[in-house]
């Protein structure tokens, strides 16, 4: 058998799989948060420390002054570690005071720059003045390293990817307890299985979820044909000690009659009924391993498109050499165009040559082998003009060596119970027809083409 | 700003003009493997002690000790930081918010051991400054001639003393030249700061003729011989030092509030030899360098101190200047600027 990667491998690596794409875009998603977030608090610390520096700034007699609040150097210093450095810009880019250097080149609120060897993020705040002595905008720039910043960052995302390490775990737990409960039926199939008796061919009876509904469905189908077959050899072994037994005997009481036997006319009395049972025996062979071979083929050949045509006219032509009938009597009754149907061709030509044979014995002549359409059905029947069976014995008919006048030397009365398999195994089944001549006919389900 | 501007050259001149230390000390041998150049502003003396008891573990470092003011100090650091001039090892400047400036410009590097991380955050800046002494800054009367239930205990006592027309303490109340020392600038600001009683006091000083002189050796100096009947804002280390072998130098630390002042040491950027300077901050921080400033009084206990009347209970009171950013709020041009115009109003006798 061939060894395949077990589903609890498959599914870890389909998790491995998951859990690392979907871990390296929590990453790239909680760096990028981080830093987002981190940049935003400590941006809105630096605006505001511009904004107290920018509201000190007066014009007093023509000129700026400004009077820095502690408070906005208290707040540059919530980010502990962080180098500051501030300036404020007059028009035409004079220092008033702070920090010489200071001016960025951007237009926007922030801007990156490198201050006395460390890089640092400005903010830019300008205050407008609208005085008689003073028209114009001053400049503040706050800036700061980014120490602080690059830990929050790093705080934040350390949470974050713990989080999510947290859920990878959790995601893996519950995929094993997944996996676990999804495979249960499966053990819980095998057990049964494992627990039957050896004969027991009897369909499953677990309750499992419709996912699995269809591999319990496919084993119980396929023990159903297991059974079948094992039934259809029983049955050849059972009819075969059975039947075969009583003819042979008295094949070999004939013989040995006709070998003790001195009148030359009576000898050939006692062969003429030698040969007659032998024939019969013959027939009754064949009809017992084609009995075996239908429901051997029901269950292992392929069906494939067959049109009823065929099937009659192989039926008829087969039937000529072995029919008692007058073959002239032998007649077709077919439409024009092909009825196709799924199925088996030998076991149809089967069942119609043992209808045709049936009716050549029980019936009167002449015997029509017609093929005809009802809607989605078809139909391929055996006509003639006998008085027909008798309603009460139909059914029995059916069954393997009932027949309404008992077993005959020539016949097993295995002739309904072919026909019967094999329009089961077509989906089909058997129509009788009185009122007209009396029909016997397979009806199975037709294709259109 | 305009008036700054000469002011600053004035400044600027006068430290490279006279760019020599007030004083030079060496520590181990001559032969000494590596050397170790310290400058700082705290007097050779004080420091001493710990000098060596460090220079007695370490017989393979010379170390070079210089004494600085703090103004030069500073411009020294900085034209260091610059390249302009050749940097020291260490700086040691209890003028802490020029020491923050330094470092804030990128002029320090960093050091990291276990000692500096047990720091408090007021000790500690970005592990390249850290606080080495705590010294309260008192008042200093002469016990002679101010009876003990006259000397004030506070500022408000001290602003009472001042308001009578004609009071005895007239002109005779000294306290730091803020231009000169760096060290004065930043006590002052740092009133400024801390309390809206400056405004008063400084008010109280103007009207009653205080003087504003230089250097913590002459203001003490002052007081022990009656030239001056009280001191304001002295450094607590020199006035114990002081005090321990002058009766008649008495020291209160203001009720109201007491500044703390740690002195900043920092390692240059560009200093030659960092690794024993580290070595030198850790020991000033371990057990032994703590037993060799409190031996000189710089480093006051957790639990106070009887000398000044400043018990454990006093410990609300205490206000150490952090070392942080905060601090270049002081240098800021237009606000030193505004600082000192305001003090030469004051103070029109020492321009």
């Amino acid at each position: 058998m061939q060894r395949h990667i077990s589903l609890t491998t498959r599914v870890g690596f389909a998790l491995a799989l998951v859990l690392a794409v979907g871990g390296a875009a929590v990453t790239v998603a909680a760096l990028q948060y981080g830093r987002q977030a981190a940049q935003t608090a400590y941006d809105r610390l630096l605006i505001g420390a511009a904004d107290q520096i920018a509201g000190a700034i007066t014009v007093r007699d023509g000129a700026i002054a400004v009077d820095i609040p502690a408070s906005a150097f208290q707040l540059l210093a919530l980010a502990p570690d962080d180098r500051i450095a501030y300036a404020v810009i007059g028009p035409g880019g004079s220092l008033i005071t702070g920090y010489p250097g200071l001016a960025p080149a951007g237009d926007g609120p922030f801007a990156r720059a490198v201050v006395n060897g460390a890089a640092m993020r400005l903010a830019v705040v300008d205050r407008p003045f609208s005085e008689r002595a003073f028209r114009g905008s001053v400049r503040v720039v706050v800036g700061q390293t980014l120490l602080a910043r690059a830990a929050l960052a790093r705080e934040i995302t350390t949470g974050a990817l713990w989080v999510a390490v947290a859920a990878g775990v959790l995601m893996s737990a519950l995929a094993v307890f997944a996996i676990r409960s999804a495979l249960s039926p499966l053990v819980q199939v095998e057990r049964a299985l494992a627990a039957r008796a050896p004969k027991d061919l009897t369909p499953l009876d677990v309750a499992v979820p419709r996912e699995i509904g269809g591999l319990v469905a496919s084993i119980n189908g396929f023990m159903a044909r297991l059974d079948r077959q094992v039934e259809a050899l029983r049955n050849l072994i059972a009819d075969a000690s059975h039947q075969l037994r009583t003819p042979i005997a008295a094949l070999r009481a004939q013989a040995d009659l006709a070998a003790g036997e001195t009148d030359p006319a009576r000898q050939k009395a006692i062969v003429a009924r030698l040969h007659a049972r032998a024939v019969s025996l013959g027939r009754l062979t064949d009809q017992m391993l084609n009995h075996a071979m239908i429901i051997h083929r029901a269950d292992s050949v392929p069906r494939e498109v067959v049109d009823l045509r065929e099937v009659a006219i192989r039926a008829v032509y087969e039937s000529e050499g072995v029919a008692d009938a007058d073959p002239a009597a032998l007649q077709l009754d077919l439409p024009e165009d092909a009825v196709h149907c799924m199925g088996d061709a030998l076991s149809l030509t089967e069942a119609v040559k043992n209808l045709v044979a049936n009716a050549a014995r029980h019936g009167g002549a002449p015997v029509t082998v017609r093929v005809a359409v009802h809607d989605d059905q078809a139909l391929i029947g055996v006509q003639d003009h006998g008085a027909g069976i008798p309603l009460a014995d139909r059914g029995a008919g059916m069954t393997r060596f009932r027949r309404a006048s008992g077993v005959s030397a020539s016949s097993a009365g295995l002739g309904l119970a072919i026909v019967q398999e094999v329009a089961l195994a077509h989906d089909g089944r058997i129509a009788f027809s009185d009122g007209g001549p009396f029909e016997v006919a397979l009806v199975i389900p037709r294709v259109r083409p | 700003m305009i008036r700054t501007l000469p002011l600053l050259l004035l400044w600027a001149g006068a430290a490279f003009a006279q760019a020599t230390p007030e004083a030079v000390a060496a520590y181990g041998s001559e032969d000494a493997a590596r050397g170790l150049i310290i400058r700082s502003s705290t007097d050779v003396d004080a420091l001493s002690p710990a000098l060596q008891a460090f220079s007695a573990t370490r017989p393979d470092i010379r170390i070079t000790y210089e004494q600085w003011g703090s103004n030069d100090l500073y411009l020294r650091g900085e034209a260091a930081c610059r390249g302009e001039v050749a940097a020291s090892d260490l700086v040691i400047n209890s003028s802490v918010d020029q020491q923050v400036k330094l470092v804030n410009d990128g002029c320090a590097q960093p050091h990291v051991s276990a000692l500096t991380t047990r720091l408090p955050a007021a000790a500690r800046w970005r592990n390249e400054i850290f606080g080495v002494t705590r010294e309260p800054v008192v008042m200093v009367y002469n016990r002679d001639l101010v009876a003990p239930a006259d000397a004030p205990r506070s500022r408000f006592d001290l602003i009472d003393l001042l308001r009578p027309e004609g009071s005895r303490f007239a002109g005779r109340i000294a306290t730091y030249d803020i231009e000169a020392s760096g060290l004065g600038y930043l006590l002052a600001f740092q009133d400024s700061q801390t309390a809206t009683t400056f405004g008063s006091l400084i008010e109280a000083f103007g009207r009653s003729g205080a003087v504003a002189t230089c250097c913590s050796a002459e203001i003490i100096d002052g007081v022990a011989e009656g030239r001056y009947l009280i001191a304001y804002n002295v450094l607590g280390s020199y006035a114990l030092a002081r005090a321990s072998h002058d009766r008649r130098i008495a020291i209160v630390a203001p009720q109201d509030y007491t500044l703390v002042l740690s002195r900043a040491a920092m390692i240059p950027r560009q200093a030659a030899n960092p690794g024993d300077a580290g070595a030198f901050i850790d020991f000033l921080l371990s057990d032994a360098g703590i037993a060799a400033l409190t031996q000189t009084q710089m480093m006051l206990p957790e639990g106070g101190t009887d000398d000044m009347g400043l018990g454990p209970d006093d410990a609300a009171s205490l206000r150490p200047v952090a070392l942080s950013p905060t601090l270049l709020l002081g240098l800021d041009r237009a606000k030193r600027a505004g600082f000192l115009s305001i003090w030469r109003g004051t103070f029109p006798a020492t321009r």
